[in-house]
């Protein structure tokens, strides 16, 4: 694939269920009271459940593979978390491309749901293999 | 006096921790299944998307989670103890050397990079615990790294608000009654045929089934005809516990209200007098207070 600089991911809606939340949970191997059990996560000052930090890294990478393809491989993820993800509500995931490095897209994200920014981020995708990236940057240097 | 965590900050936060498991098909497809992520690259199990890297070393169901272990539990237990009992994951930085493949077994080493000062955030006062994680598979190859930042924190004491006091449905038969406690004035329903005085209010007379009706402004001063102090069920709304009392009004009408005074010992016919509580600025309730001898009275004229 091409990525330039500036381009915008196409943005994903991710519809916030308790059962993703606890799904997710789950599948990363996270069994901390406070993404499954309502009233434990209540007894700890949350509304409700709410989702772990490894399912929002989880999120915010498949956002970028989604757009970069299955050739794209993942380097580096860095996010800041926010507001929390709580159930009933729907995160939406948009994306830019801030940088490209030697075929490495640095793309920006954002995850917002309706109390605000739940993530905000950095993800580094190689998004041609650094072989050919060296090959298809020589021409543009000599124009 | 501020705790000192200097001793931590480089620390090993405790023994290389191995995965429970090796990296394996089954997590794999559990993983994408639940994440939506239908990449190809995951699809034949063959490889592991990079963003489970921590999920393969998670002790698992039951299991004491890693940060509870070793030097870093022995950190997180020192800032329990000073009352910093929350815990908050605030960012991290992950690195994929490479993507993980079936059979993988991966080793996570960690160091307590930094422990913050005391600090003041949204949350509450705390300090930042940062840890950095190096993933290694077989024969110490690095796989993978990760920078995990918590804020454990003093949770701000709970300031629960009360839920709001319902309100009494308002309607052409009682309006002229809840206009009245706006204006401070408790208004008793008279029939203007018999000249009966009637509580609650209501369309027709009881005694001679007039439909014509005024009122009087009742003068404020009763005594206890019944009381209870309501425990249970809770009712915040109403505040726990509440005072409800009946007052015979000295007009001669019986009213049902609160005692304010939650600690006041009720005694049936004790004097009582009417005050009017501003719930909301369309919402005054009467209520009453206990009334002491010698306490001047507030004086409530009668309407012509
Ligand atoms: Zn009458």
């Amino acid at each position: 694939m091409t990525a330039r600089v500036g381009d915008k991911l196409p943005p994903v809606e991710v519809p916030l269920t308790r059962t993703l939340i606890v799904a997710t949970a789950l599948a990363s191997r996270d069994y901390q009271d406070v993404h499954h059990d309502p009233d434990a996560a209540r007894e700890r000052g949350g509304k409700d459940v709410f989702m772990n930090i490894m399912t929002t890294n989880g999120l915010v990478g498949r956002f970028v593979t989604d757009w970069a393809g299955p050739e794209a491989t993942l380097k580096r993820v860095k996010i800041r978390l926010g507001v929390p993800n709580y159930p009933g509500d729907t995160m939406t995931l948009t994306g830019t491309v801030s940088a490209i490095e030697g075929g490495v897209a640095t793309v920006d994200v954002r995850g917002a749901n309706s109390m605000g920014d739940h993530v905000t981020g950095t993800v580094e995708v190689e998004v041609v293999p650094a072989r050919e990236a060296e090959a298809e940057t020589e021409p543009t240097r000599k124009c | 006096m501020p705790l000192d965590l200097t001793s931590y900050v480089g620390a090993s936060a405790g023994p290389p921790f191995p995965a429970p498991v090796a990296v394996n098909e089954a997590m794999i497809r559990h993983w994408c299944e639940a994440m939506g992520d239908g990449n190809l690259r995951y699809a034949g199990g063959t490889e592991a998307p990079p963003t489970m890297l921590l999920a393969w070393t998670m002790p698992g169901f039951g299991k004491t989670p890693a940060p509870r272990l070793g030097t870093q539990g022995e950190l997180m237990a020192k800032l329990d103890a000073a009352g910093f009992t929350s815990v908050v994951a605030t960012d991290t930085e992950e690195e994929y050397v490479r993507y993980l493949r079936p059979g993988d077994h991966v080793t996570a080493t960690t160091i307590i990079e930094n422990v913050s000062d005391e600090k003041k955030t949204g949350l509450g006062v705390g300090h930042f615990v940062t840890t950095a994680t190096t993933f290694t598979a077989a024969e110490g190859e690095v796989v993978g790294r990760a920078t995990f930042r918590i804020l454990k924190f003093e949770p701000p004491p709970k300031t629960d608000p009360a839920p709001p006091r319902p309100r009494p449905p308002v309607n052409r038969d009682n309006q002229f009654f809840w206009d009245g406690t706006l204006e401070n004035e408790l208004r008793i329903q008279r029939c203007t045929s018999c000249q009966a005085l009637r509580h609650p209010p209501g369309p027709m007379c009881p005694r001679c089934r007039s439909l014509s009706w005024d009122y009087i402004v009742a003068s404020g001063r009763g005594t206890v005809y019944s009381h209870v102090r309501h425990h249970y069920p809770p009712m915040p709304q109403f505040g726990s516990p509440h005072n409800v009392v009946l007052v015979d009004l000295e007009e001669g009408v019986r009213f049902v209200s609160n005692l304010l005074d939650e600690s006041a010992e009720i005694v049936i016919g004790m004097p009582v007098q009417l005050v009017f509580t501003k719930v909301a600025d369309d919402y005054v309730l009467p209520q009453f207070q206990a009334r002491r001898p010698g306490e001047a009275e507030r004086q409530f004229g009668v309407a012509e």
